[in-house]
């Protein structure tokens, strides 16, 4: 249990908090710090840490959540290829995120079969017992979660299950990260980079956003402490005017990541264009099933295309995934848009920006 | 342990109904109102307002470390009498079987049902049997309902409460929620959490002549602590304030907490209760129930303030925020 209350030790806590409180006095200026992991974004409202922080220390929530930035023309061709008999395997959390016309909880109350699993194993088990059938694996995420479906579907190829396939919005990270520092409308001072995204990628991977936008960037873990010690090391560089790659959680992450699930990501993956809800069509920010495994990919097996979903234009999900807002500013935010009832993706998820700050700190601030 | 299996003959009403009932229910069963089996039971008035309570009991699985749906059926209605202010004293017992139920399964479940009924002090008086076909239960779904009287010395209420009130927790808060979660399909944990599946009744009655100071009880089952502190200050004037580092939780319970992901404060217990009391009661209240098996984890949690009918907490790290309701369904058939 050390492993847990070890990191959440309150006399560190408190003395890492009085060090932020003395670095932002030293700044005399606001800063705008962006963690772009759905899961400090929830372990920051899980642990109240913004009320930890002086005034001019402002965290904003980025595109964190890889359920958040799936585009309803995603939801759209998965609806469509439901409809047709086929099962669909899934993460929980993607019932709820809305297409153009409806979402995945409506297609299985209507009668589609979707399978809800923990593990992109559970799939494969699923299509191991049904051989009957034709499964498609809602393949989406981050590095994180780009690894394990790569190894489920190798297991899959390796073991000659042939009935499921992928339906694919793998993203990348660090290409968004570029995206958002280059946008005058938001204004990043500095990222508080993910934790288990960069075990895969590696600390290294954060090195560009140093060249070209002299940007601090800190790698912590998702623990309070962790994330504390992540804010106390980016207010360093920021008063010493400097701008580094630092791997605060280097009990997990190397500098070069995991090369065994890089090598099987290259072998099966090749960079594509994507389109992040509320951000837009990013150059060479996701991966796709490469040619040789074509054969896997549900868009070619099963003959649809995922195209650009229609987004509710009162909802502003992509300002707060950019950071330009925080969601309480956000006129939907608690009124027409609550977790029982989300318009836009942040309010879906439960690691998205607007449900965690809906659950956590709405009327404590 | 008998072997066979139920079928649909044996809630027909006829010569099978009647052999299950008197095997395996007037066996276990035989004191009191029941022996007789007449279609209802006729008991003595007690002295005080009476408090009713029904509930069903439809977990899955049926057995789960720490307990089984038989116990639940017991000290989930208990509990919610004793909650109340009230000494438990009749339950009915209504079971519907799944045709092709195991019979061992059975006994197994009415012998728990047997055993935590004389824990509690109370008789089961009433009952009846259903069996359906195969397919349209999920092996065994339980309903009780208890009859209890009113221990005249509790008066509670939400228009009792004062800022500077306790909060208090019989015992450690969560283990019921994560022990049936470690056992569901595909989550298989070695030396996962106990379910705390049992009775408050005799925490309850310990209060003794502090009774008076107790303002509010309620078990948090379905929706945890945090649904139940929610209700209770929902609509006042009053926050609940908890202090994260006084809330006691079993290490097993909130080391799986914590890879799923879960809240604790949203997770079920099946044998605890919070309590809301005057400041000066409130020590000697948790040192009362510490005296028993059930109450050893008792602690002060938090305390009430002036606010706006919510619950903030406190956290470890030195920071703090709302405790909101679990949004949908976390955990489906818990209890």
């Amino acid at each position: 249990m050390k492993y847990i209350d070890g990191f959440r030790e309150p006399k560190a806590a408190q003395a890492a908090a009085e060090e932020i409180k003395v670095l932002a006095q030293r700044l005399e200026r606001e800063v705008r710090i962006m963690e772009v992991c759905g899961s400090h974004t929830m372990a920051i409202a899980r642990c109240g840490i913004r009320t930890l922080l002086p005034p001019n220390v402002l965290l904003l929530s980025g595109p964190g959540c890889p359920v958040c930035v799936t585009d309803g023309g995603y939801i759209d061709t998965a609806c469509e290829l439901a409809r047709r008999g086929i099962c669909l395997a899934t993460f929980g959390d993607m019932m709820k995120v809305p297409g153009s016309e409806c979402d995945l909880s409506q297609i299985r109350a209507e009668g589609g079969v979707i399978q809800v699993c923990y593990s992109p194993l559970d799939a494969l088990e699923y299509a191991r017992a049904h051989p009957e059938k034709e499964i498609v694996f809602l393949a989406i995420g981050f590095e994180t979660t780009t690894a394990p479906v790569i190894g489920m579907l190798h297991a899959a190829i390796t073991q000659g299950i042939g009935n499921i396939s992928l339906l694919t919005a793998f993203k990348i990270i660090p290409p968004a990260m570029v995206v958002l520092a280059s946008d005058p409308a938001v204004q990043i001072n500095a990222f508080l980079c993910p934790a288990h995204v960069s075990a895969i990628i590696g600390a290294a991977a954060y090195q560009v956003l140093v060249d070209r936008f002299a940007l601090p960037c800190v790698v912590a873990g998702f623990e309070p402490l962790d994330i504390i010690y992540g804010l106390c090391g980016i207010l360093r560089q920021l008063v010493h005017k400097t701008a580094q790659v630092e791997n605060q959680y280097n009990r997990v992450v190397r500098a070069g990541g995991n090369k065994r699930a890089q090598a099987l990501i290259a072998e099966f993956l090749k960079p594509v264009d994507a389109s992040w809800r509320g951000i837009g069509l990013l150059q060479g920010s996701g991966m796709g099933l490469g040619e040789k495994y074509a054969e896997f990919d549900a868009e070619i097996r099963h003959g649809v295309q995922i195209e650009l979903g229609r987004p509710n234009l009162a909802c502003r999900c992509g300002d707060v995934l950019k950071g330009v807002i925080n969601p309480p500013q956000c006129a939907l935010f608690g009124k027409g848009c609550t977790p029982q009832h989300p318009v836009g993706p942040c309010m879906v998820s439960s690691e998205g920006s607007c449900a965690a700050f809906y659950k956590y700190s709405r009327s404590v601030l | 342990m008998r072997s066979g299996k139920i079928t649909l003959a044996h809630g027909s009403g006829g010569r099978l109904s009647r052999e299950l009932i008197e095997r395996e229910i007037l066996s276990r069963f035989t004191a009191g109102a029941l022996a007789a089996l007449p279609d209802a039971a006729t008991l003595p008035r007690p002295g005080n307002e009476l408090i009713f309570s029904t509930d069903s009991f439809v977990v899955s699985p049926l057995f789960f470390p720490g307990g089984n749906i038989g116990d639940l059926a017991v000290y989930g209605t208990v509990n919610d009498i004793a909650v109340c202010g009230g000494k438990p004293l009749w339950l009915s017992l209504a079971l519907v079987l799944e045709e092709g139920l195991e019979l061992s399964v059975l006994c197994a479940v009415l012998d728990s049902v047997k055993n935590a009924a004389q824990t509690c002090g109370v008789q089961i008086v009433t009952g009846d049997t259903k069996v359906v076909q195969r397919g349209q239960c999920d092996g065994m779904y339980l309903t009780s309902a208890g009859v209890g009287e009113r221990l005249p010395a509790f008066a509670l209420g939400q228009s009792r409460l004062a800022a500077g009130d306790a909060v208090l927790t019989s015992g450690p808060l969560g283990d019921h929620g994560m022990a049936v979660m470690s056992v569901r399909e595909g989550l298989n944990f070695q030396s996962g959490p106990t379910s705390d599946t049992g009775p408050v009744h005799r925490l309850v009655a310990a209060a003794g002549e502090l009774s008076s100071a107790v303002k509010m009880m309620r078990d948090p089952t379905r929706g945890g602590a945090a649904a139940v502190l929610n209700e209770m200050v929902s609509g006042s004037n009053f926050d609940v304030v908890l202090d994260e580092a006084n809330i006691p939780a079993a290490p097993n319970t909130r080391a799986l907490a914590e890879i799923l992901g879960f809240d604790l404060l949203h997770i079920a217990s099946e044998g605890r209760f919070l309590a809301v009391c005057e400041r000066a009661a409130a020590e000697e209240l948790a040192q009362r129930f510490r005296r028993f098996p059930e109450g050893a984890g008792a602690a002060i949690i938090g305390s009430v303030a002036a606010g706006q009918g919510r619950v903030v907490l406190n956290t470890v790290t030195g920071g703090r925020r709302l405790v909101s309701l679990p949004e949908g369904e976390l955990l489906p058939r818990i209890c």
